[in-house]
């Protein structure tokens, strides 16, 4: 069992979680809400990442990342170290990749609420601020926690991307599923086999917790 | 939905309940959205109690939650994930936090839900969740209460009780109430003006008793068959003989017997179709009601072969519609005198039920 892979696995999931949610429920209320023209291009595009093949992905992000581009110049100006095989590299991918996992379901549960309820919080007196903590989040909640969930057990899960972009540098790149393939290479199908099974316990708990929390919060709402 | 041009101008007095009539499509809900500030149209000027809250000319525009505005939504809008009271605290943020909890349960009690007032929307019948609805809109100390077609979800017991609380307590409130509907029968309930709207255009408006004592309404007629409106006075109840007596400005009339009140104000509404005249006093007739009245005026619409003939009895004008033929035969004109006869079925009585509130 390669503990340090599942320490890079469950951080590489919680700070995917901590970029991309607080921009996933701004963006996700902003297509739920507003009505905008190139609106249908701008859906396509968030979802893109969903149906692109991952090594394509990370081919692309290699790219974006590498000494040539303007985001890899600056990252490197600024932090010393390149994108392309090192965490930062791999989180920063890992948000790129999980765009579509954490925007839909936050736009969905926006969406849900109906456009009267928005305006009754309004006429109550509530500032949009207010309106969005008070209102609009609490309503969405189902929403937003799916899109989190969802975000972990993807980034648990991704293979293509981390390799093309993370490579397989111990401590530093390699998850648990790079692990499980690179034991796998190895002919250590023990360790593979118990990396596997972790994976599949992670995967039940989440999916467990996720459905108790909905529950919750439909007891919460009904 | 393509957009219709809204064309409407007018004002409402405090203790006012206007009420704009007219099918779905013809911009109502449109009215109220503005005046709330939820929608901005391209030219608008909306002033309440001496403020202005849009004004397109001068590029005045106070974002909804800076208007002291009071509004049910048609659906009610409810927070879902709050409690009865929860729902109406929200609505006291100008309140101290301390003043806000008694607040709310007191709005609570008013609308008859103190018992309630844990339970979330979906726990709550059609009726309560717009007693919700409303207790929430007075929370604001509203400078206007807008209702959007209010009792359009509920039955039609809970709808008479329901009108009777609002008829109860804009008697209590000092500021205007715009009521919103397409349903008749709210209007001849509650409102004391009337602005028929149709493609987003005012057809008529002005106070109700004028507007249904009008005989040159084709619209009206049309739409909901014309016949005026007034108010009368419970005098007894006669239930052995299945009648209820009333008292107008105009005499005594007699309607089918209904449980309400003696001293009770209520509403009259006969229907033109309804009203048959006579030139002279018929004797042997079962009809309860025979009015002596004389005629004021008489509309003559080019289309169809029936004329309405408006009249006066006492200060109220009543109203018949009758065949051209009929109006030729019986020599009627203004000034002429007839009798007007009524079944006491045929008159229509609304007015807060006895027992029924509370």
């Amino acid at each position: 069992m390669d503990w340090t892979a599942l320490r890079v696995s469950l951080w590489l999931g919680a700070g995917t979680i901590a970029i991309l949610l607080p921009l996933g429920v701004w963006f996700g209320r902003l297509l739920a809400v507003h009505q905008f023209r190139g609106k249908v291009l701008v859906e396509a595009l968030v979802t893109v990442p969903l149906v692109l093949p991952p090594t394509v992905l990370g081919f692309y992000l290699l790219v974006l990342f590498g000494a040539r581009s303007p985001l890899g110049q600056a990252f490197q100006s600024l932090v010393g170290q390149s994108l392309p095989f090192s965490f930062q590299g791999l989180l920063v991918a890992s948000a790129i990749a999980n765009i579509p996992f954490v925007v839909q379901p936050i736009q969905r549960g926006f969406e849900a609420i109906p456009s009267d309820v928005r305006d009754a919080a309004a006429c109550c007196g509530l500032t949009p601020w207010q309106r969005f903590t008070r209102i609009e989040v609490p309503l969405a909640w189902p929403g937003i926690l799916t899109a989190a969930i969802l975000t972990f057990a993807h980034t648990l899960g991704e293979f293509g991307v981390v390799l093309m972009v993370g490579g397989n540098l111990p401590g530093e790149t390699r998850t648990l599923s790079v692990a499980i393939y690179d034991r796998m290479q190895a002919f250590d199908d023990r360790s593979a086999g118990v990396m596997a099974a972790t994976l599949l316990v992670i995967a039940v708990v989440t999916l467990m917790l996720t459905t108790t929390l909905s529950r919750r919060v439909g007891v919460r709402r009904g | 939905m393509a957009p219709i041009p809204l064309d409407v101008e007018f004002v409402c007095d405090p203790r006012d309940v206007l009420a704009i009539f007219g099918p779905s499509g013809s911009g109502k809900s449109t009215i109220l959205r503005s005046i709330a500030g939820l929608y901005r149209p391209e030219h608008v000027s909306v002033r309440v109690n001496g403020e202005t809250w849009s004004d397109t000319e001068s590029k005045v525009f106070t974002p909804p939650h800076r208007r002291a505005v009071g509004i049910v939504f048609q659906e009610y809008a409810l927070f879902p994930h709050l409690s009865a009271l929860g729902n109406v605290m929200t609505a006291l943020g100008h309140r101290p936090s301390a003043e806000r909890r008694p607040r709310a349960e007191e709005l609570l009690r008013l609308v008859h839900l103190s018992g309630h007032q844990d339970r979330r929307p979906q726990q709550l019948s059609g009726g309560e969740r717009q007693r919700v609805a409303l207790a929430r809109a007075l929370a604001r100390e509203p400078a206007v209460l807008l209702l959007d077609e209010p009792f359009a979800a509920v039955d039609r017991t809970v709808r008479r009780r329901l009108q009777d609380e609002i008829d109860e307590l804009r008697r209590t409130l000092d500021i205007p109430l715009v009521l919103v509907t397409h349903d008749f029968d709210d209007v001849i309930r509650l409102a004391t003006r009337l602005l028929i709207l149709d493609k987003g255009k005012a057809v008529a408006s002005g106070a109700l008793t004028d507007l249904t004592s009008r005989a040159d309404l084709p619209w009206l007629r049309e739409a909901v068959g014309l016949g005026s409106v007034f108010e009368a006075r419970v005098v007894r109840r006669d239930s052995q003989r299945g009648l209820l007596e009333l008292a107008f400005d105009g005499g005594a009339l007699f309607a089918a017997d209904r449980s309400l009140e003696s001293g009770t104000t209520v509403r009259v509404r006969i229907a033109a179709r309804d009203v048959i005249l006579a030139t002279s006093e018929p004797p042997g007739l079962s009809l309860h009601n025979a009015l002596p009245a004389t005629v004021s005026a008489v509309a003559d619409e080019a289309t169809g072969d029936h004329v309405v003939v408006q009249m006066v009895v006492g200060s109220v004008l009543l109203l018949a519609e009758v065949t051209r033929d009929a109006i030729a035969r019986l020599g009627i004109s203004v000034g002429t005198r007839v009798y007007a006869l009524i079944k006491s079925v045929s008159i229509a009585v609304t007015g807060p039920e006895a027992g029924a509130s509370g």
